[in-house]
C-alpha cells in the first residue's frame, strides 16, 4: 500500500458484538480504516462465527457457522473490483473462531465436503480458499507501522498503555500471528501511535471468559490480577481487542473492587480507540461512553482529552 | 367431500364446470399421502389432490391462495434425499410424491408488553432467548415454503437488527415448517412476529401527516364534501374522479 492512490478494499466481517455491546469497537475500526486509505466493506450478508463452539471436533454441523462467512467473502470479493479473497475481523473471538474453523477444513476435505453439502442452497462452494485476517495482522503486513504512523496527527504522547492479548489472538499456536508466549504486535502499533506501551506479568493470561455468566467472582479474581498487575507498571490503561475480555476486565472492575477493597479502577479500551483518537476522528468515532470505567480523566491527565 | 367441492372444481379442473373435459381425459399420477397410495391428477395442487382422493380437510387448508400459512405440507421425491416442503395449495403434485400436512406446530409464544421493551438485542434474549442456540446450518431457509433467508433474520436478531428482521420474516405466513426443522428449536416466526411489532411501535417512519389528516376528518372538515358526493351518480362519480387533480 501507501504508494498507491486508489484506495484498498477490505471485506469486513465485524461479529455481533460489535453491532451491540461493543459498538465502540466496531465504529473505531471503520474510521481509523478510512484514515488509513482502507475502504472497509462490511460483508452484505453474515452471520455469527459460531463463537467457539463451533469447533467441537465431533460435529460438522457446528462448523456449517463460520464456512458459511467463507462463502459470503467469496461472493463480495467476484463482485467487487479490487477486493482479495481475505477478510478482516477485529473481534479477537470472531477471528480465533474462523480461523480455526478454516484451518480444520483445508486439512479435512471429507468435512469441507459434508458441509458444502449442507449448503446447498448456495451456489458457491468453499475450497479453503479465503484468508482470515485480524485487524492487528492486516496493520502490520498490509499497512505497516511505519506508513500507518504517519497518518498520526495526535500522538498519545506520554500516555502508559498494557496491551492485553487474554487467550483468544494467541492460542492455540495454529492461529497466533504473533510470538505465543511474548507477543508484541500491539506493543508495536501503540509505540506507532506515540504512546509508551507497557510491559506486564499478566498480558497473556485468561480473563475467565463465559464464566462470567454464572461465576462472576472467578471473573472479580482475574480481573484484579490482571488490570492489578498493569498498575505495578504505571500503566495509564489496558487495551483489548476482545469484546469478552473487554466486559470482564471492565465492567466487573466493580466485583473486583468487592473481593479486593485496595483495587484501583482503571479504563479498558479497544486498540481501534487508541488508534481513532490518534488519527483525530471525533467523539462518534470513539463512543467512549460505552466504556464502564470513564477514561477520559486518565487522557487528561496526559493532555490527550 | 361435499363441503370443499368448490376447492376441488378450482383446484382440480374434474367437474363439468370447467368447460366439461371428462374425469378420463385427465393423466393419473401415483402419489402417497400419509403412507397410502392414490391416483391424482396430474395437474393438481397437493390439497387439490388430498381432496380428489376423498380426504375432508379440516385444519390444513385456509385461503387456498398462499397466504394464511395454513396447509404446510412436507414430502419427498423418488431418489431424493432432501425433505421438500411448500404450501399445499400452491404446490403442485408430482410422480411419485410422498407427502404428509402439517396443519399446526406447536410453539410457546412470549406473552410481553410492548411498551416494556426497546428494539433491540435485550428484547430477543428477553423473549426468545431461544434464538441464540442458533448454529447457522440454515435448514430454516432450506424449509420455508416462502423462500425466505430465514436464517438470515436469525442471525439479525442475535445482532438486534430489529430492522432487518422486520424486512427478512416480512412475508412470513407462520406455517411453522422452520421451527418444526430447526436443530436448535428456534420459533423463528414468533420471534419475527415480535421484531415486526418493535419495528411498528417504535423504529416506523413517523407520519404526522397522517395523524392531522384523521384529525381533520374527525371535525368535519370533509364532511360537506362528502354530503355532496353521496347523491352523485356513478357516471358523475367517475368524471369527476378522473378530472381530480392528483399529486
Amino acid at each position: 500500500m501507501g504508494n498507491e492512490n486508489k484506495p484498498m478494499k477490505l471485506a469486513y466481517y465485524p461479529g455481533c458484538t460489535l453491532k451491540n455491546q461493543a459498538t465502540n469497537f466496531d465504529v473505531s475500526t471503520v474510521s481509523s480504516m478510512a484514515k488509513l486509505d482502507v475502504e472497509v466493506e462490511e460483508l452484505d450478508r453474515w452471520n455469527c462465527c459460531g463463537t467457539v463452539h463451533a469447533l467441537d471436533s465431533d460435529n460438522v454441523m457446528n462448523r456449517v457457522a463460520p464456512i458459511t462467512n467463507m462463502i459470503r467473502v467469496k461472493e463480495a470479493q467476484a463482485r467487487t473490483e479490487g477486493m482479495a479473497s481475505e477478510f478482516m475481523t477485529s473481534c479477537a473471538m470472531c477471528y480465533n473462531t474462523l480461523k480455526r474453523a478454516n484451518i480444520d477444513v483445508r486439512q479435512r476435505a471429507d468435512a469441507l465436503a459434508t458441509i458444502n453439502d449442507l449448503l446447498y442452497l448456495d451456489e458457491t462452494k468453499y475450497e479453503g480458499d479465503v484468508e482470515v485476517l485480524h485487524l492487528l495482522e492486516y496493520l502490520r503486513d498490509r499497512v505497516g507501522f511505519d506508513n500507518l504512523a504517519k497518518k498520526v496527527t495526535k500522538p498519545l504522547e506520554g500516555l502508559r498503555v498494557a496491551c492485553y492479548y487474554g487467550c483468544l489472538l494467541v492460542r492455540p499456536k495454529e492461529v497466533a500471528f504473533d510470538d505465543v508466549e511474548n507477543p508484541m504486535v500491539m506493543e508495536n502499533l501503540i509505540a506507532a501511535l506515540g504512546a509508551t506501551p507497557v510491559d506486564f506479568s499478566h498480558k497473556t493470561e485468561c480473563c475467565g471468559a463465559y464464566q462470567t455468566v454464572d461465576k462472576p467472582e472467578i471473573i472479580a479474581d482475574r480481573t484484579d490480577k490482571i488490570m492489578g498487575s498493569a498498575h505495578e507498571e504505571q500503566a495509564d490503561l489496558v487495551v483489548v481487542s476482545c469484546p469478552l475480555c473487554a466486559f470482564n476486565l471492565d465492567y466487573r472492575q466493580d466485583d473486583a473492587k468487592r473481593l479486593n477493597p485496595d483495587f484501583r479502577n482503571m479504563p479498558v479500551l479497544y486498540f481501534t480507540q487508541l488508534m481513532a483518537l490518534a488519527f483525530g476522528c471525533d467523539e462518534s468515532a470513539l463512543r467512549f461512553d460505552l466504556q464502564h470505567i470513564d477514561p477520559l480523566p486518565a487522557l487528561k491527565a496526559r493532555g490527550l482529552d | 367431500m361435499t363441503s370443499v367441492a368448490a376447492g376441488v372444481t378450482r383446484n382440480l379442473s374434474i367437474s363439468q364446470a370447467d368447460g366439461g373435459r371428462s374425469k378420463s381425459e385427465q393423466r393419473l399420477i401415483p402419489i402417497s399421502i400419509m403412507g397410502k397410495a392414490y391416483q391424482v391428477p396430474a395437474d393438481a395442487t397437493i390439497m387439490g389432490a388430498i381432496e380428489y382422493a376423498g380426504h375432508q380437510i379440516v385444519r390444513g387448508a385456509g385461503c387456498r391462495e398462499g397466504y394464511c400459512g395454513a396447509c404446510a405440507t412436507l414430502y419427498r421425491l423418488p431418489g431424493d434425499y432432501k425433505i421438500h416442503t411448500g404450501l399445499a395449495c400452491m404446490t403442485m403434485v408430482e410422480e411419485g410424491m410422498t407427502l404428509a400436512q402439517i396443519p399446526y406446530v406447536p410453539a410457546e409464544k412470549s406473552i410481553y408488553d410492548i411498551e416494556e421493551l426497546k428494539p433491540n438485542v435485550s428484547a430477543i434474549q428477553q423473549m426468545y432467548p431461544s434464538v441464540f442456540r442458533c448454529v447457522a446450518c440454515n435448514t430454516c431457509t432450506k424449509s420455508c415454503p416462502q423462500g425466505l433467508q430465514v436464517m438470515d433474520y436469525v442471525q439479525a436478531a442475535k445482532r438486534g437488527d430489529i430492522a432487518a428482521v422486520m424486512d427478512l420474516s416480512f412475508d412470513c405466513v407462520v406455517c411453522g415448517l422452520c421451527m418444526l426443522r430447526c436443530p436448535a428449536e428456534i420459533t423463528q416466526p414468533l420471534m419475527g412476529i415480535m421484531a415486526k411489532r418493535l419495528y411498528g411501535r417504535y423504529l416506523r417512519k413517523d407520519s404526522p401527516e397522517l395523524a392531522e389528516r384523521v384529525k381533520a376528518v374527525e371535525s368535519g372538515a370533509y364532511d360537506a364534501e362528502y354530503a355532496k358526493l353521496m347523491p352523485m351518480s356513478r357516471e358523475a362519480l367517475s368524471k369527476l374522479y378522473y378530472a381530480r387533480d392528483s399529486e
